[in-house]
């Protein structure tokens, strides 16, 4: 039983979500092998020779696949789909963008999202925004699966796996790479840190989540935000924690002037220690927190900074 | 241009939805049901292309029994021309539903396809795109801005890293995200003008589609609940409990 992994990375780095991913095929059990799908990504493919329990990465490196754009990519996916009973990718918005579409190609359903292997047909994955667990049996002979990282442990690091070369090329023609418009940061990544601050609603405006700043600076935290804020145009979309944005599993997750909607907490609730600052008391964010406060964040925050 | 916008009666967003004490699903009976929220902004999103000029007419379709009609008359006194229920009591898989909607498309010939990155029950996050493979069209998801340019549409997308813009050859299937409108509500008038907008019913099985389902069930149970914990009453507190108790700042 062979396993096709798609590796999540921006052509130079491959991303952390994609080494839980190999840890949900694992669980599946089988022969894995991860696709870097990209242009000029040898470094990736480079880093993905390391990634423990794969035999083997296939390298598809062309112009066509260099945006991963969902038209070329599940070509690509498709073309090697033969030698695979299962095709796994990371729930990330590329995976989430191509991999329907593979599956339509293929004439299988998807089974998305999934945070759990019960064996190589049955998965366990969220419905109703998190507040349901389904356990889902694929009747189909190729499964075409989405990951959520969250619910897996990524493996190591110290592989080194065969690195083989495709010569796929396929190119669509009906899309078009025009522009990116991506958020530079020197803090981790949401769905990788160790630590994650969000702030919501009550923050009140974009240059107050400022106060955020030092005290991720002092934890080495990824900042986020409710779907609120960030619909108020505080912040950008990319930092949205919830249901429709980021999922994370951090350690530490701190929620600031976040109610804590079903929808925020479909994002963060499987954090190791939550803690909600916030000057409501019945905000729900409570009812999931660990550590409450009960207070003005805009006195907390600068205290909370100065202690740390 | 014609426009074609898929939509989906769901369990309304405000309700808690609650798991069936014996575990096979969860308890939709007497509960308030809605347009998806993201089909809502796909109705929005055409119905603003008509008013603007750039659609010609804005088709409505839903899949399910006789209950989605009345989805299907939301739709309409939000703006849609006419409506098309495909009748079924079964619950289908997303490529089911993918494989109707092809049938649907072929038909009407629209030049754009515009439905909701997911709905808020299942949350597959699927339809869209099988729709796009199926018909060979080109995709763009999670659309915060949709641009018609001659013939190609520039959809700007919500990606994890911040913003991407593709430029997709029409016809094309677009699949929004939360923000790209704020959808109108609508107006008295409007929703008694629904009612005499025309709305047809077809049988899904005249469709000759095998829509056997792929998968089963097994279970569904509540997820997990986490307990609250204690409220602090200072900073200092907090830092001692984070370091000493839950130990993950040092």
């Amino acid at each position: 039983m062979s396993i096709l992994v798609f590796a999540e990375h921006d052509n130079s780095e491959l991303k952390a979500d994609t080494l839980k991913t190999v840890a949900a095929a694992q669980a599946i059990g089988g022969d894995i092998h991860l696709l870097v799908a990209g242009s000029n990504c040898a470094a990736v493919a480079e880093q993905a020779a390391k990634v423990n329990g794969i035999s083997k990465v296939l390298i598809a490196d062309n112009a066509a696949y260099e945006y991963q754009l969902a038209e070329n990519v599940s070509l690509l996916v498709t073309e090697l789909a033969s030698d695979y009973e299962h095709i796994i990718a990371t729930a990330l918005t590329t995976g989430k963008n191509f991999m329907p579409r593979v599956a339509a190609l293929l004439d299988v359903a998807q089974i998305s999202d999934i945070i759990g292997v019960e064996s190589a047909d049955t998965f366990v994955r969220p419905i109703y925004a998190g507040n349901a667990i389904a356990t889902v049996q694929s009747l189909d002979s190729k499964k075409v699966i989405t990951v959520r990282s969250t619910g897996f442990d990524a493996v190591a690091t110290d592989g080194n796996a065969e690195v083989v070369s495709l010569d796929n090329a396929t190119d669509a023609g009906t899309s078009a790479h025009v522009s990116d418009e991506l958020t530079v940061s020197e803090r981790p990544d949401l769905g990788a840190a160790g630590v994650v601050i969000s702030g919501g609603r009550g923050m009140q405006n974009g240059d107050n989540f400022k106060l955020l700043d030092g005290i991720a600076d002092k934890l080495g935290a990824a900042i986020g935000a409710s779907r609120a804020a960030v619909d108020a145009g505080f912040v950008a979309n990319d930092m949205q924690v919830g249901q429709t944005g980021k999922i994370v599993a951090p350690d530490l997750y701190i929620a600031v002037g976040i109610s804590g909607a079903i929808q925020h907490l479909a994002g963060m609730k499987d954090s190791k220690v939550i803690v909600a600052i916030n000057k409501d008391a019945e905000a729900p964010i409570f009812q999931v927190a660990d550590y409450g406060i009960v207070g003005d964040l805009f006195d907390v925050l600068p205290e909370l900074e100065s202690k740390l | 241009m014609k426009v074609l916008v898929p939509i989906k009666r769901v369990i309304d967003y405000n309700v808690k939805v609650r798991v069936k004490a014996d575990n096979t699903n969860v308890d939709l009976a007497n509960v308030k049901m809605a347009i998806n929220p993201f089909c809502e902004i796909a109705v929005e999103e055409a119905v603003r292309l008509k008013e603007a000029g750039t659609a010609t007419e804005v088709i409505a379709v839903s899949i399910g029994d006789k209950s989605c009609q009345e989805q299907l008359r939301t739709a309409l006194a939000l703006g849609a021309d006419r409506a098309i229920q495909i009748d079924t009591d079964q619950n289908l898989d997303s490529l089911n539903v993918a494989k109707l909607l092809q049938k649907v498309v072929e038909e009407e010939q629209p030049q754009l396809v515009i439905l909701g990155k997911q709905s808020i029950d299942s949350d597959n996050n699927q339809t869209g795109q099988m729709l796009a493979a199926l018909t060979g069209l080109a995709q763009g998801t999670f659309a915060s801005e949709v641009k018609v340019e001659g013939d190609k549409v520039n959809v700007t997308r919500e990606v994890d890293g911040g913003l991407q813009t593709v430029a997709l050859n029409l016809p094309a299937i677009v699949t929004t995200d939360l923000r790209l409108n704020e959808p109108r509500y609508a107006s008295l008038p409007n929703i008694m003008k629904a009612k005499r907008k025309p709305l047809d019913v077809k049988s899904a099985a005249d469709f000759g589609i095998d829509l056997s389902p792929r998968s089963t069930l097994l279970k569904v149970t509540p997820p997990s609940e986490r307990q609250a914990g204690i409220v602090v009453e200072t900073v200092d507190e907090l830092v001692e409990k984070l370091k000493n108790e839950a130990k993950v700042i040092s």
